[in-house]
């Protein structure tokens, strides 16, 4: 069997090596299997491989040998994280509540990746219910980072980074909700875009928050990013949230000669709590940015700073309502009380894991009679507030950038017992959900530990083209 | 200030039945969550006539049409049921005895 080099293959050139023939999509995917089988006890990326991917693989090969109707991403091995629906596959969002759910439907993503033939390799770990910023919170132990197992992943999508960060897949679908895509990204060396609000279906994505929730691409590279947005992205009408975004122009300077307006919104960060290693890794390549010829200014952005707060009013109101479906009596787990209220209560209790329990808790309290102005209201306002700053920010600059996450991927462990603490890992992430707007996180470096560290690049609302053009270039000069 | 009988009071809302002792950390993580996010009553006003011009909150219409044939996906779907009886999720009564 040919020898493939995981660690420099990209989606480009994994699909001209299938169609010249310099390996098959069966060998591509044993090789991803062998890794997975040799790292994957160690680092606990995967819940489950699919027991059929050379099959997949097989038919791949098929479709390549024909010639016919042939896909970039046909033979392509991805990883999908376990809170995105394969029909006939159990998809557990790593709890226990879902240990044995059986999807009944495709997610709409899917039936896009799976017309263009790419090979499923299997569902990552993740938080339960996507609710975390570390995999701490899965019920099957956390993902460890592939850089440095004694780290944490990242999370909630910490699986789906990892994978590729490690070379366990060439690529991944993860779910953003306040930075999930983003931050583990940011951990583990791969690029993450959470797209503008929309553009991707959510259809077969188990809903957590759904005014915030978006499904996006991981990748190795911003190209290999790009191509899996342009595969999955479309209206649809199963998701009345979707809708058509015109085809990204390659037209006026999208090129790598483009000259971006870059603003900075330095009052948020400079405040402290932010990790050296990170502000100086960040502020390099903004003076890289500016020696390329892009203007960098800094902008005022008042509300960004409530971000946190607005957030952590919104997300559990609106996940404590989505979770209210899990009951014990239609799917999922089911423990027997004493009356049926009983059934509920104790399925609920002791198949959740603590950290979905305290949002199910707190979405409760924010929504209940009397604090309901006082917090979702208020929180409702703010946001209105949170996204008027970009408006304005965007009437002069074409990009905000900050770095990705404020620390580098921290020890396993270290933030447990402190919730709030680890609440404050998404600072730099939660305000792009709430505003809608698109971002990515894209690697510029790595500390002297060598743990990975990303810029964050965000764009007006359906120009997620910015983001792949000046991500392209921030790979260049990195 | 969050008082034991409210998390009782709240944990009953939710439908989740909470071991005692985490009742304990959940009340002091609730209580310092809650002071984080009152940060929110120090932000600037907003008339409610402002929130409506959120992109998010426009209402979307649909015919409601091509539905799927009856029992078509019946099967796939009790068969993820904890419990059924024939074609339905099997339940407790729901009326009691007192």
């Amino acid at each position: 069997m040919a020898e493939i080099n995981l660690k420099d293959l990209t989606i480009k050139k994994a699909h001209e090596s299938l169609v010249r023939g310099d390996f098959t999509a069966l060998e591509l995917a044993e090789a991803y299997l062998e890794e997975i089988n040799k790292r994957n006890a160690e680092l606990n990326v995967y819940l489950e491989v699919f027991a059929d991917v050379r099959d997949q693989a097989k038919a791949a090969d098929e479709r390549l040998k024909s010639g016919q109707d042939v896909d970039i991403l046909t033979g392509i091995p991805m990883a999908i994280k376990d809170n995105i629906l394969i029909k006939g596959r159990i998809a557990s969002s790593a709890s226990k509540m879902l240990a044995s759910y059986t999807a009944t439907y495709n997610a709409t993503v899917i039936e896009k990746l799976q017309e263009r033939g790419v090979v499923f390799l299997g569902r990552t770990n993740m938080d339960e219910f996507a609710m975390g910023g570390s995999t701490e919170n899965s019920a099957y132990g956390p993902t460890k980072n592939p850089h440095n197992s004694a780290c944490v992943s990242g999370g909630s999508s910490g699986g789906s980074a990892a994978a590729v960060g490690g070379n366990l897949a060439l690529a991944a679908l993860g779910s953003d909700t306040g930075g999930s895509i983003r931050q583990p990204s940011a951990f583990c060396g791969t690029v993450g875009l959470k797209p503008t609000y929309g553009t991707v279906s959510r259809y077969g994505v188990m809903a957590m928050a759904s005014s915030l929730d978006q499904i996006g691409p991981i990748g190795k590279t911003v190209d290999d990013a790009e191509i899996i947005y342009n595969a999955i992205r479309g209206w649809d009408r199963f998701d009345s949230t979707s809708y058509n975004l015109a085809q990204p122009a390659s037209a006026e300077g999208s090129g790598e000669a483009r000259k971006f307006k870059i603003g900075v919104p330095y009052s948020f960060f400079n405040q402290g709590g932010v990790d050296q290693a990170v502000l100086d890794n960040f502020n390099k390549m903004i003076e890289k940015l500016k020696a390329l010829g892009h203007e960098v200014i800094e902008v005022e952005m008042p509300n960004l700073h409530y971000s946190l707060a607005c957030y952590y009013v919104l997300m559990p109101a609106e996940a404590s309502t989505n979770l209210a479906r899990f009951d014990g009596v239609r799917y999922g787990a089911h423990v027997e009380g004493k009356d049926l209220l009983e059934d509920y209560t104790k399925t609920r209790g002791e198949k959740f894991g603590r950290e979905v329990r305290r949002r199910i808790m707190l979405g409760t309290y924010v929504l209940s009679a009397g604090y309901y102005d006082a917090y979702y209201n208020k929180a409702n306002q703010v946001r209105e507030l949170i996204k008027r700053d970009y408006t304005k920010a965007f009437e002069t600059v074409d990009i905000v950038a900050t770095p990705t996450a404020p620390t580098p991927a921290f020890e396993i462990g270290k933030n447990t017992s402190d919730p709030l603490q680890m609440y404050l890992e998404d600072i730099f992430t939660v305000p792009i959900n709430l505003a809608g707007v698109p971002g990515m996180s894209v690697p510029t470096g790595k500390t002297e530990t060598d743990l990975p560290l990303a810029i964050q690049i965000v764009a007006p609302w359906r120009e997620d083209k910015n983001l792949f053009a000046l991500g392209k270039i921030i790979e260049s000069c990195r | 200030m969050l008082k034991r009988e409210d998390i009782d009071n709240l944990a009953n809302l939710c439908r989740l039945q909470l071991p005692e002792d985490e009742k304990d950390k959940l009340q002091k993580d609730m209580e310092s969550i809650l002071a984080y996010i009152s940060e929110l009553q120090k932000a600037p006003s907003l008339a409610e006539e402002h929130l409506s011009e959120n992109y998010y909150l426009r209402n979307v219409m649909r015919e409601d049409s091509e539905p799927f044939a009856s029992g078509e996906n019946s099967e796939m779907i009790l068969s993820q049921a904890p419990k059924r009886k024939d074609n339905f999720f099997a339940v407790k009564k729901i009326l009691g005895e007192k």
